[in-house]
Order: C-alpha cells, then structure tokens, then sequence
C-alpha cells in the first residue's frame, strides 16, 4: 500500500511493522514527529508495545538493553547531542551483544546549537562497533529499518538505521508500506539464545578477567579480549549476513539489492563521487547534466558504513581515474571520516586513483546542484588531488 | 534543474495549514499518476502566525533532489497579507502563475508578468460553513481551476482522506466553492 509521509513516519511504520515489544525514547528535534507517531501507535492499539518515556537518551538506551537482555524487540531513535549523551550505554549494547535497532535522524552536533542536517552525529560512533545502516529516501528508511531487525537479531549485533534529519526526516515522498503477513514471514518473533530469565538465572556481563579461565565446569571460558574479537570477527561476517537479508527481502518484496554500495552511471565512469545518505541521490541529477556534456561521471552512495565493506568498494572504484568523496561529517584536525576509509581501502590497488574529499552541509547549509557540478568539475580537472579537505560553500 | 519537475511554493502562516494542503495535493498528484512527489516543509524553527513556506515538486519521474524550491513554476499564496511582508514571486519563471487567496477581483493584483488568478478562499469557505479563517482546503479548489494539473475530484477525495473525523465534507465543498469562485487575470 503506498503512503505519501514524513521520514519520520517511514521509520515508524517499520518499527510497527516489525511488531516491536518495547520502545523508550526522549524527543529530540528532528527525531521527534517518529517517536510521536510510535506513542500513538501504542496509545491506539496499532503497536501492541510497551512505550517508556524516559527523562534521557541515556536512560533510553539503558531501558532498551534492559528489555533487549530480557528476550524483548526493542528499540529507540534520537539525533545529534542526544546519540552523543547515549554513548556509554551504546558501547555496553554491543559488549552485551544485544539485537537492538536505532533510527538516527542525522543532526549537526551543538556547540553552536544546530537542529539542521549533518552526519556528524552518527559518525562520532563509528568505531563504538554497532552496525551502521544509511537510508537515501523514504523506501528505503522503512525498508532497512525492517531488514535491521532481522540482522541485529542474526548476528546478536545492534543496528543504526541512519537518515537525513529535514531532508528526509520531515520530507514527505511517496512509499510502499510493506504487508504485515510478509513482513510477519521475514521477521518472525525471536528468542535469543540467552536472556534474563527468573526461572533459569545467571550472571551477565560480569567483570571479565585478563586472561582466559576455566569456568565452574572446568571448560575454559574466554577472557575480555577473546570477547571483543569475536565481536570484531562477526561484525565483518555482518557483511556477508547483510547480504544474504537483503537479497531474502528483494526475493519477498522486490526491492532492495544494494545493501553496501549504491552506484548510479558508474560502469564506464572515470570519476566516481562518494558519499553517503540523500546527497547520493541528489547527485543523480548532477551526474546527468555532466553526463550530457560527455563528462565520464557516477555516483555512489555508501548505504552500510559500518562494517565498512571495503572489498565492495575496492571492486567499485580500484581502476578509476579519480574518486571524490562528499561528506557532512570531519575528523577534526584531519579529514572526512569517509574519506580516511576509502583512502585506506584502496591503499593496497596497485593503480590508486586520484582522491580528493570535500566537506559541505555542515549544521544544514544548503547545497546547491552548481556547487556539486562545479567541485566535481574541478576534481575531474585533476585539481583537487589532495589530502586536505575543501570546503563547499564556505563564506569567509 | 530538471524540466520535467514542476515547482510549485507555497506560503502561509504557522498553524494556517499550508503544510496540509501542499499534502493533499501531493496525494491527488500521485494518484493521477505524478509518480514523483516531493513535500518540503520550511526546516527550522516555525512560530504561529508567522509567515512559512513549504516546496511542493511533482513530475511523472521520481525525484531525487530534495533540495528547496528557488525557481518556482507557480506559487500558492494562503493568506493575501503575507504580500506585505514576503516577496512571493521571488524566483518565480518568467511564465509563472500566482495563486491567491484574496478579496479583490484579478485585476487589482499585479505580478510583473506572472499570471495571476485569485479566489476569495476566506468567503468561500465560510459560505461551505466551515469557521472563518479555515482557508487551506479552500485553496486546493483554486489551485485545481488555475492549474488544471490535478483533476478536482482526485483532490476532493485527497481532502477527504486528510480531514477525517475533521469536517470532511466541509472541507471538500468549501474546495468546491472556491474551485468556481477562481477567476484567472490577464497577463
């Protein structure tokens, strides 16, 4: 059934979808109108869910992992300072190996005080070890909030579902709401395979020694550091996981087939554009118009960002002229956080393109279609092969 | 930058619903087959009574630039005291249309070369007996009559659809009231 709403909504729909048994949120602009229209679902009946208003994003999460290690679906959403004040508790929801899933309406980070689109926020937590999920439209908001479910609960991992605040967020585009009986057969209700019972109880999390030991039954039980490499090792099986989902949900509702990368007019392309969310989709238009005046041009738009699906992106770009990666987030004091990884992954090709990173949008700074084709000229010039980032639209 | 885009601005004020009406439009447009539909409130910070626009773009192809409308082919004026304090034709093509909610006849509007057609949404909508000052489901008829881009009965069901449990059937006549009541200037 399709539907004309907000992002927010999307989002929302999905998580009612996926028939989630808790939700604890606190509002934070431009995540608010998702979590208003999950109160209402549980208020009406839609969402046969427990909604635990909280008084923060910390205790959001801590309400999440609480529920999540007693066997329920839950889940939460918030932006910007908000994601930043959960960070403790978004290390102990992987530690924990929890299932939870999280919608990010991407938000520049205060201070000053921004409410407008960035992704600065979501970046902060790339290396917290959550999965990391980037949606370009509305479509793909609901559908890889769905898909989320089903990889957190797979690979015993929480899930990020990140997407443009305002521009997605509060936008409104035409989407298909997918059949609860399907979406009932893709995400069937999950038990996991340890969770807080008060008929069968034991001890989680506990403090972990150096080294490895036997446990009270002789067998020898990991030490904290076999802990986080199992973690590390099944996050980069995430990869092939993320996948095979996707590939089950494109068989079950014909969409999809771009779970890492998104390419757009890249098969001949001697340029490449990267970058992540909305942007990569609005550079469609851009590609055209170079495309016309023969400019060899594509785009494409990075949809899974953590585990980063290196080997994809080698394959995608290893024999281009040139790649220039766009991006609304900085590693401050060095360069986009996208570009170190692209420039790492592609370290090992034996013919390197060239590489250049611009930074724009920051705290929602408009960007205009000329802004793009006139950075993506220049770099297709060879003249912005540098390591230093250039800044797009900067009045100084 | 798309030609197959149609931009259309529309401005309100906080809480008059210009958001609202913009949304009918878009549900009508997709279902006559606009399978690109692109809703953009003002970002920010909005206070009641306070002058807003929202960015509505349709095309038959799906569109992928969400950016804000700064070349508008038409723009929907909710409330005509808003000429005193916004520029509404700013950026407007050099054919464009102003559709407007007023209580002079075309003729007493002028545009610099934009067509102008103007419907007394207010009246219009009091006369469907919906309270005064009710005027975002009344536009959507003037629109309708100006543009001839969305069919009326496609937006009437639109309204319905949006209203419920608030004044439908209200709402939808007052669309209709003002869809006659349009009358469309020379240029």
């Amino acid at each position: 059934m399709y539907m004309i709403e907000s992002g927010n909504v999307a989002a929302a729909t999905g998580v009612q979808l996926a028939r989630t048994q808790v939700i604890a949120a606190y509002p934070i602009t431009p995540q608010t109108p998702l979590t208003e229209k999950l109160s209402e679902f549980v208020e009406s009946g839609v969402l046969d869910a427990q909604y635990i208003p909280v008084e923060s994003e910390h205790s959001a999460m801590a309400v999440c992992i609480a529920a999540s290690t007693a066997g329920a679906r839950a889940f939460t959403a918030t932006s910007a300072n908000g994601l930043l004040y959960m960070h403790e508790q978004l290390h102990w929801a992987v530690g924990a190996r929890l299932p939870l899933v999280m919608c990010v309406a991407n938000r520049g980070v205060g201070a000053p005080w921004t409410v407008w689109n960035d992704q600065q926020d979501s970046m902060s937590q790339r290396d917290v070890g959550w999965i990391q999920l980037y949606a370009n439209d509305h479509q793909q908001i609901i559908d890889t909030t769905i898909k989320a479910f089903r990889l957190a609960q797979t690979v015993s991992i929480p899930v990020m579902v990140c997407y443009d605040g305002y521009l997605l967020s509060h936008t409104y585009m035409p989407f298909d709401k997918p059949d609860q009986e399907k979406v009932d057969a893709f995400l069937p209700p999950f038990t996991p395979r340890h969770f807080l019972d008060p008929e069968d109880p034991g001890n989680f999390n506990t403090v972990t020694l150096p080294d490895i030991r036997p446990g009270v039954d002789g067998t020898i039980e990991p030490g904290y550091m076999e802990i986080r490499h199992n973690l590390h090792q099944e996050l980069r099986e995430a990869i092939e996981v993320y996948q095979e989902i996707d590939r089950e949900y494109q068989e079950q509702f014909g969409r999809g087939g771009t779970p890492l990368v998104e390419e757009y007019r890249c098969d001949d392309a001697d340029y490449v554009a990267v970058c992540i969310g909305s942007l990569s989709y609005q550079f469609r238009d851009v590609i055209d118009l170079m495309r016309e005046k023969g400019a060899k041009v594509g785009v494409m738009g990075i949809q899974m960002y953590r585990p980063f699906p290196d080997q994809a992106i080698v394959a995608a770009l290893a024999d281009r002229k040139g790649v220039i990666v766009f991006e609304k987030a900085l590693s401050y004091g060095n360069q986009g956080p996208l570009y170190g990884d692209i420039k790492s992954a592609l370290y090992s090709c034996e013919k390197k393109p060239a590489l250049s990173n611009y930074i724009l949008g920051l705290g929602g700074r408009e960007i205009k279609t000329s802004q793009l084709i006139d950075a993506l000229t220049e770099a297709c010039a060879g003249q912005a092969a540098e390591d230093a980032p250039r800044w797009i639209g900067l009045k100084l | 930058m798309r030609k197959d885009i149609i931009e259309i601005r529309w401005h309100g004020r906080g809480g008059q619903g210009a958001i609202t009406a913009a949304k009918i439009v878009a549900n009508a447009a997709f279902v006559s087959g606009y399978k690109g539909v692109v809703m953009a409130p003002t970002f920010g910070t909005e206070r009641r009574g306070a002058p807003v626009f929202t960015s509505l773009k349709i095309s038959k192809q799906k569109i992928y630039d969400l950016s804000p409308i700064t070349t508008p082919d038409m723009v929907v004026v909710l409330d005509h005291s808003l000429l005193e304090e916004v520029n509404v034709v700013d950026g407007l093509k050099d054919d464009g249309l102003v559709i407007l909610n007023g209580p002079k006849p075309a003729s007493e509007y002028s545009f610099a070369g934009a067509r102008v057609a103007v419907a007394d949404v207010t009246s219009c909508g009091v006369q469907a007996g919906l309270p005064p000052g009710i005027v975002n489901s009344g536009i959507i008829g003037a629109f309708s009559k100006a543009t001839g881009l969305v069919e009326l009965d496609l937006l009437v069901t639109a309204i319905k659809d949006e209203f419920v449990g608030k004044k439908p059937e209200l709402n939808a006549k007052a669309a209709e009231i003002t869809y006659e009541n349009t009358f469309i200037g020379d240029i």
